[in-house]
């Protein structure tokens, strides 16, 4: 039974205490977990269809135009939504962050001295379709400076926040770009575990990739799931 | 048996999730889907509001921290199909609160008294926590400290040990009807019990 699926599995997923990323430090709980065994309670979830997304707020490059397009590198990010077992995971609530090209934030607090962009504020959403699939349009984002330990700066990266079938399913992660140096010296990625944290770059693709317009990125992701019972639904 | 997928490891929240995640509540342009008011005059049920803080291991209250609950009506119904029995009208049952906001950077939620899910269970919110310096999202539940005959009877609550299931009650507050205090501490002598489910 070691590879029914259903728990949240912690090889996957970064431990509260990680002693790099130096917030953990006063906010880690320190005590065992409690198991619950899934109920109603943790096998349902908000649920969020279409209807929750307006047509321009999957793309990124338009949600927020003031008076021309935003500057830096357009791409394309776009994968699917999985369960353990494989299945696509449809009408997942998507919802994406980023910094901006040149690495700042919308963001009240981020004091980061890099030029906001008039026309990109950095936030989508969408929902995937009956295969799991979703897709945004967007700019690359910059690296930015951060306070963690000395000459620290994140790698690029975009935040995601998954509303999929449960809360037992719930999901915020980070999608990372490859290749980037940065990746080596981010406690943040390294806080997942090695073997696990490979997963959270994304790939290049040409294939995604538009003509004359945009890059494309590829990121799927797994949610866990449904709970005890994974098999006895398998059609 | 074939192999099973890997689930996509957590990251954190980080500090900048309001615009993304909460962008009304903190004065951004763009919408949110969802906020502190989970029920509307429209909702039938006995109105409460809960009001807390999240505090760090040095007793400080965290002010980028996201609050998200996730409730039954108050006949004890979820709006999901796995439910089966439909909810109130309206009443979605989700709620998320950032802790930025407020000057002493509490949470509140406005909801109704959620029924009992199922025959034993007590009353009870599904809790998830984010924050910047939290990896991975932490689980809890609030249940209320005026049903102390159906909390008794709750399996969740018996396999708390006894010493801290005060973690989990959220206190009528006597200075408002349906007022509760529910605070959550990361660390300490009262730590709150965090799930793992
Ligand atoms: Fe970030």
């Amino acid at each position: 039974m070691s590879d029914t699926a259903g728990g949240r599995d912690w090889q996957s997923h970064p431990p509260y205490l990680f002693a790099d990323y130096r917030s953990t430090a006063l906010r880690a709980p320190t005590r065992p977990l409690i198991p619950i065994k899934h109920c109603l309670s943790e096998m349902t979830g908000p649920v969020y269809g279409h209807e929750a997304v307006a047509p321009l707020d999957a793309d990124l490059t338009r949600n927020a135009r003031r008076n021309g397009e935003p500057l830096g590198e357009r791409i394309i990010v776009t994968g699917r939504v999985l369960d353990e077992e494989g299945r696509p995971v449809r009408d997942t609530l998507i919802e994406v962050w980023q910094a901006n090209a040149a690495g700042r934030y919308v963001h009240l607090t981020d004091r980061h001295d890099a030029p906001l962009d008039p026309n990109f504020l950095g936030a989508g959403r969408c929902v995937t379709d009956e295969k799991g699939r979703y897709r945004f349009y967007t700019i690359k984002p910059g690296a930015y400076p951060w306070a963690n330990h000395a000459n620290a700066w994140r790698p690029l990266h975009i935040h995601f926040s998954l509303l999929g079938p449960s809360i037992a399913a719930r999901l915020v992660t980070q999608m990372y770009f490859p290749g980037d140096p940065l990746l080596a010296y981010d406690p943040i990625y390294l806080g997942a575990p090695e073997g696990a944290r490979e997963r959270l770059v994304s790939r290049f693709d040409l294939a995604m990739t538009e003509p004359d317009f945009a890059l494309g990125y590829v990121f799927d992701m797994v949610l866990r799931g449904r709970g005890e019972t994974p098999f006895e639904s398998r059609v | 048996m074939r192999d099973l997928l890997k689930q996509t490891p957590s990251q954190t929240v980080g500090p900048y999730f309001a615009y993304g995640l909460t962008a009304r509540q903190y004065g951004y342009p763009n919408s949110q889907i969802a906020d502190g008011t989970l029920a509307d005059e429209t909702v039938s049920g006995t109105r409460i509001r809960i009001l807390g803080c999240v505090f760090d291991g040095e007793d400080a209250p965290i002010p980028d921290a996201m609050v998200e609950i996730w409730q039954a009506d108050s006949e004890g119904r979820y709006a999901h199909p796995a439910d089966g029995r439909g909810s109130n009208t309206g009443f979605r049952g989700f709620g998320r609160q950032g802790t930025g906001t407020d000057s002493r950077n509490r949470f509140l939620f406005d909801t109704v008294k959620p029924g009992p899910v199922g025959g034993e269970a007590a009353p009870h919110i599904n809790v998830i926590l984010f924050m910047r310096g939290l990896l991975s999202h932490a689980y809890t539940r609030i249940y209320f400290a005026d049903e102390s005959a159906r909390n008794a009877a709750d399996p969740v609550l018996a396999s708390v040990p006894a010493e801290r299931r005060a973690t989990l009650l959220a206190q009528p507050d006597p200075s408002m009807p349906g007022l509760y205090r529910w605070d959550i501490r990361m660390q300490g002598e009262r730590e709150t019990v965090f799930f793992d489910l």
